[in-house]
């Protein structure tokens, strides 16, 4: 009896020991894993947990659940992730709509949210927020970069397109900061549209010297295809996600020379790059996106923030967090004040390398960039 | 602007429509055979597609992906007919919509499970690559315009099928009256399995073609699919006529209000307003022109009063 209780008493103190000692970070991981968006939130996961899997380190959980790219199914989410599951960190996030609809509530409750991909203008200015790391990109950069490289390279009359929604209009004004010329034609197109005939002939009768567009997923694909069939033959440039390596492959010979803005490449010339593009085509038999280089330095940014500070002290984490000290496959890479990215944006070239549809970086577009946003955040 | 590229984009709106017309005709035969609801006829589009980027990948033949588009959107068809659906026709519509509702993300998932989460490719081919100069000295994509030509004689063969085959009377004669065909003999499970065997081969055609231009992905189905149901209803639902002139009036007002409405609004706005109001606007074209017909006519233009 004596025994009994003695080894209770041990054992309970043990355990209560135990969660003194060993406190990890726990994560939860909203992403899109089903339907016509799936193939970006695959990647970003594989990316963080590549990573993940690579520090060795046991006291990461990550919960990973899927959003299905709707809203309020990420809210509920979050909400199931912050109140029962009681993670420290979210992250996963794809679209910007559902990152508006998650990431306010859950800084407001303590949380810290590390964005993969998502990075729209209202959290980079007046509602940025301490907890808040955008890790990709602020949302206007790489449309910029397009602007950037229009005017470096001497277009006169570039014809822009995107889609009626608030990130089509952000990649215009985007790349009308940086290229303030004369612009052929202006055109915003149905979000989802899939047939780009109308817009083609325009592009066609308007005496453009080039063309940009932002077109995300499967729009892209189909503009591709159909403005290579239309005998249409000015040069194209466009923001990365049109021309990724998850992508690439469905445009086929469409996209070859197409000239796109990234803030990374799988031809960076780094160790950590070279080591994350081999590991990740060893462990899942692609090579990697965009997508998924975002969610490696997501993960390696979070561990470089556990080796300095616990999570419990909040304070200490977050200024680990925006010292950036991890070895990022980007290269250079630090937070401005507002917790967004200063980095180069590069000028990439669609490539084909045996039967792979690929990109090589042909130029830096914009150095050290940081955001429009800058100013306005008070924090 | 000049008329040549009015009638370009004419040619545009018409491409569109008759690729419509494909979709809707089989949506509208089995609302109007047998009285179902079915919102999975989008995924027959992109079972069409997928197997048809499948095949084009193992063979590299065009009209081998075609025929294999053919083939998996009826086989589909028909195993969902005799399993699923079977069952609904004597349900009220919202247990339709929820069960072929179920049936869309089944087939996402499944194709997803089959295919991985990334688009696929599919070409057209050589030989319907690049574009021709028509009369007036127009250039066009040949592709399009083959696909045009392919379009029209298909809908001229659907209506010679249904106005002069033996198959088309009983199909007719569903239309007016189930029961009574029935009590004539007519063996009516077979006839509602062809029916939707039928309408989700064209569907499935339809897929493959379009794919060829545009990206075959998972949830490609939905978006043709609400178009689909607006022909319908436009055209009168049942009516395969209907059908025809709803795809055409939807192809051209979606084309020509895409291209002429950023411009009218031009006329006296500034440009960036204009475009931005005008495509606005434009996306709104086709819904309009359906609130307009239904006004006029509420059961759509063929519909039977």
């Amino acid at each position: 009896m004596k025994l009994k209780s003695f080894i209770l008493g041990a054992s309970l103190a043990a355990l209560a020991a135990g969660s003194g000692w060993a406190e990890g970070v726990k994560v939860g991981m909203i992403t899109t894993l089903s339907g016509g968006g799936a193939g970006l939130g695959i990647d970003a996961r594989d990316g963080f947990m590549l990573a993940v899997g690579q520090s060795g380190r046991d006291d990461i959980e990550v919960v990973i659940e899927d959003d299905q790219r709707k809203p309020d199914v990420a809210v509920q989410l979050a909400d199931k992730m912050i109140q029962s599951d009681k993670v420290d960190v979210l992250t996963g996030i794809i679209w910007s709509n559902l990152a508006m609809a998650v990431v306010p509530g859950a800084v407001a409750q303590g949380k810290f949210y590390l964005s993969v991909n998502a990075a729209p203008s209202a959290l980079a200015g007046k509602g940025c927020n301490p907890n808040y790391f955008s890790v990709a990109y602020q949302n206007d950069n790489l449309h910029e970069a397009a602007g950037a490289y229009l005017t470096s390279a001497g277009y006169k009359k570039p014809f822009i397109l995107a889609p009626n929604y608030p990130a089509g209009k952000d990649s215009l004004t985007g790349v009308k900061r940086f290229y303030t010329g004369e612009l052929a034609g202006e055109v915003y197109t149905k979000l989802g549209q899939t047939d780009y005939a109308a817009e083609i002939a325009q592009i066609r009768a308007s005496g453009a010297d080039s063309v940009f567009f932002f077109l995300p997923g499967g729009m892209g694909i189909s503009f591709m295809k159909q403005y290579a069939d239309s005998g249409v033959d000015l040069p194209v440039v466009g923001p990365a996600f049109s021309f990724d390596q998850g992508i690439l492959q469905a445009v086929g010979e469409a996209a070859m020379g197409v000239k796109n803005t990234s803030q990374w490449s799988k031809d960076i010339d780094n160790a950590a790059n070279k080591a994350f593009v081999e590991s990740f085509l060893a462990e899942y038999g692609r090579l990697p996106s965009l997508y998924a280089a975002q969610g490696f330095d997501t993960a390696n940014l979070m561990i470089s923030a556990m080796e300095k500070a616990d999570i419990s002290d909040a304070d200490a984490f977050r200024a680990a967090l925006k010292a950036a000290d991890f070895a990022s496959v980007r290269g250079d890479f630090t937070f401005a004040s507002n917790n967004h990215p200063i980095q180069d944006i590069y000028v990439r070239e669609v490539i084909k390398e045996g039967d792979v549809y690929t990109n090589k970086i042909v130029g830096v577009a914009l150095e050290d960039r940081s955001n429009a946003y800058v100013d306005e955040c008070k924090m | 602007m000049s008329s040549l590229l009015l009638i370009e984009q004419a040619l545009n709106g018409l491409q569109f429509g008759v690729m419509l017309f494909l979709i809707a005709a089989g949506l509208t035969l089995i609302f109007g055979v047998m009285g179902l609801i079915n919102l999975a006829h989008g995924s027959l589009y992109m079972v069409g597609a997928f197997a048809a980027a499948g095949v084009s990948a193992l063979t590299g033949s065009f009209l081998l992906a075609l025929v294999a588009s053919l083939a998996a959107a009826a086989m589909a068809g028909v195993v969902i007919e005799m399993t699923v659906i079977r069952r609904l026709y004597d349900r009220d519509h919202l247990d339709q919509v929820l069960a072929t509702f179920a049936l869309i993300l089944i087939f996402s998932e499944g194709t997803r499970y089959l295919f991985g989460s990334f688009p696929l490719f599919l070409d057209k081919p050589e030989w319907l690559s690049g574009t021709v100069t028509l009369p007036l000295g127009i250039e066009y994509s040949l592709y399009r315009l083959t696909l045009i030509g392919v379009g029209l004689a298909l809908a001229a063969g659907l209506f010679w099928m249904i106005a002069r085959t033996r198959v088309g009377i009983r199909i007719r004669a569903g239309e007016n009256d189930r029961e009574m065909i029935g009590a004539l003999g007519v063996n009516i499970s077979r006839l509602y399995t062809l029916v939707f065997a039928l309408g989700a081969a064209l569907a499935g055609f339809a897929g493959a073609l379009v794919g060829a231009i545009q990206s075959v992905q998972i949830g490609m189905g939905e978006p043709v699919l609400i178009l689909a149901f607006v022909v319908i209803v436009i055209g009168g639902i049942g009516s395969i006529k209907g059908a025809f002139i709803g795809a055409i009036l939807v192809g051209l007002t979606d084309t020509l209000g895409r291209f002429l409405l950023p411009q009218l609004f031009a006329l006296f706005m500034n440009p960036s307003e204009a475009t931005s109001v005008g495509s606005s606007l434009a996306s709104m074209s086709i819904y309009l022109l359906m609130a307009g017909v239904l006004l006029f006519r509420p059961k759509g233009l063929f519909g039977e009063a």
